[in-house]
């Protein structure tokens, strides 16, 4: 189970930042997740509050976006979302296809006390 | 207060994957990331390609295994050089688990280097681990749903191997609808269909990863 690793950064991520403004305390934590990342996101939640417990972060509330699966053809230049992921250009056929989103794991940012 | 942070929750593992990376590129090694299920035949694949390539290319071989070193006795039996990692029960290899064993190989000796990841078909995709390329190992007996069910892995390899095909009698497995698939996710990537069990069709892989080697060895494969 990777989220374990994912929520570790998350929570080494959250803490640095908290410490640098002296926060006492982290409320929220907003994070970006692409739809073409394999996180599920209970489970990370789950991993999270256990390697929480007992810092600044423990209560925080984690807030997910997730970022839909967006391409653009380089070949004529059309952006669209992928669906069953087909990477493949809906307008002109073209495989030369490049993701600008979906593949996101970032902490956006904190709300903190 | 808000604290504005946009940082990449992977960004440690990536930093050190890149530091690795660029170490195994001053020796001119190409590094190959190797996944797929338990039981897909990644280690099968592994010994066939070592039995082939050891004579041609000076090979080494990282075994990541959750608790047991089996895998890496397997493969020590072939004479190349093994390194194993215990992840003690994690789901994937992470670049400091590889940067952990880079002094127990002989880097100046070496042209390849596979690291034979966790079997595993999800976790091991999101993480470097130093690597130029993945490639995979998918078993017809595993079905033909599994590129869609599980398409990240699909997307990040440049090669896969559709391995056990001397089932395919045996099987209700949809070869030209797992084609279809996986090409619709990833476009470019190398097919090889075959059986690791019996060497058949894999000659398609052996000349993908001379060809890799070759590129390496001139500079024209760099550090992502
Ligand atoms: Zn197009």
């Amino acid at each position: 189970m990777h989220e374990m690793a994912i929520a570790q950064g998350i929570l080494d991520i959250t803490l640095d930042n908290a410490a640098q403004s002296d926060a006492k305390k982290v409320i929220t934590i907003k994070l970006l997740v692409g739809q073409m990342t394999e996180v599920e996101p209970e489970a990370m939640r789950f991993c999270f509050s256990a390697l929480a417990e007992g810092t600044i972060a423990a209560k925080a509330e984690l807030k997910i976006k997730i970022v839909p699966l967006v391409v653009y053809c380089q070949d004529c230049g059309r952006k669209f979302v992928i669906e069953r992921y087909r990477f493949l250009c809906s307008a002109c056929g073209s495989a030369n296809v490049k993701i600008i989103s979906g593949r996101e794991l970032q902490v956006e940012y904190l709300e903190v006390d | 207060m808000e604290i504005q942070v946009m940082e990449n929750i992977l960004s440690k593992n990536d930093k050190i994957a890149a530091e690795i990376n660029a170490i195994f590129s001053s020796h001119g090694i190409f590094v190959l990331n190797l996944l797929g299920s338990p039981g897909s035949g990644k280690t099968s694949l592994l010994e066939q390609t070592i039995m082939t390539l050891k004579g041609d290319i000076r090979m080494a071989v990282i075994e990541g295994d959750l608790f047991t070193s089996k895998d890496a006795d397997r493969i020590a039996r072939y004479g190349v050089p093994v390194v194993q990692i215990n992840t003690s029960g994690g789901c994937h290899l992470d670049a400091t688990m590889v940067k952990g064993v880079l002094d127990k190989l002989a880097l100046a000796t070496l042209d390849l280097i596979i690291i034979e990841n966790v079997g595993n078909l999800i976790c091991p995709a999101e993480f470097n681990i130093g690597e130029d390329v993945k490639a995979m190992v998918l078993s017809i007996t595993e079905g033909e749903d599994k590129p869609l069910k599980y398409p990240l892995m699909f997307k990040q390899a440049s090669i896969a191997v559709l391995n056990k095909i001397d089932l395919l009698p045996y099987t209700s497995f949809d070869m030209a609808a797992a084609t279809e698939d996986i090409l619709s996710i990833n476009p470019k990537i190398g097919l090889v269909v075959a059986s690791c069990r019996s060497g058949e069709g894999l000659n398609g892989w052996y000349e993908w990863i001379k060809q890799q080697v070759i590129n390496k060895k001139a500079g024209r494969i760099g550090c992502k």
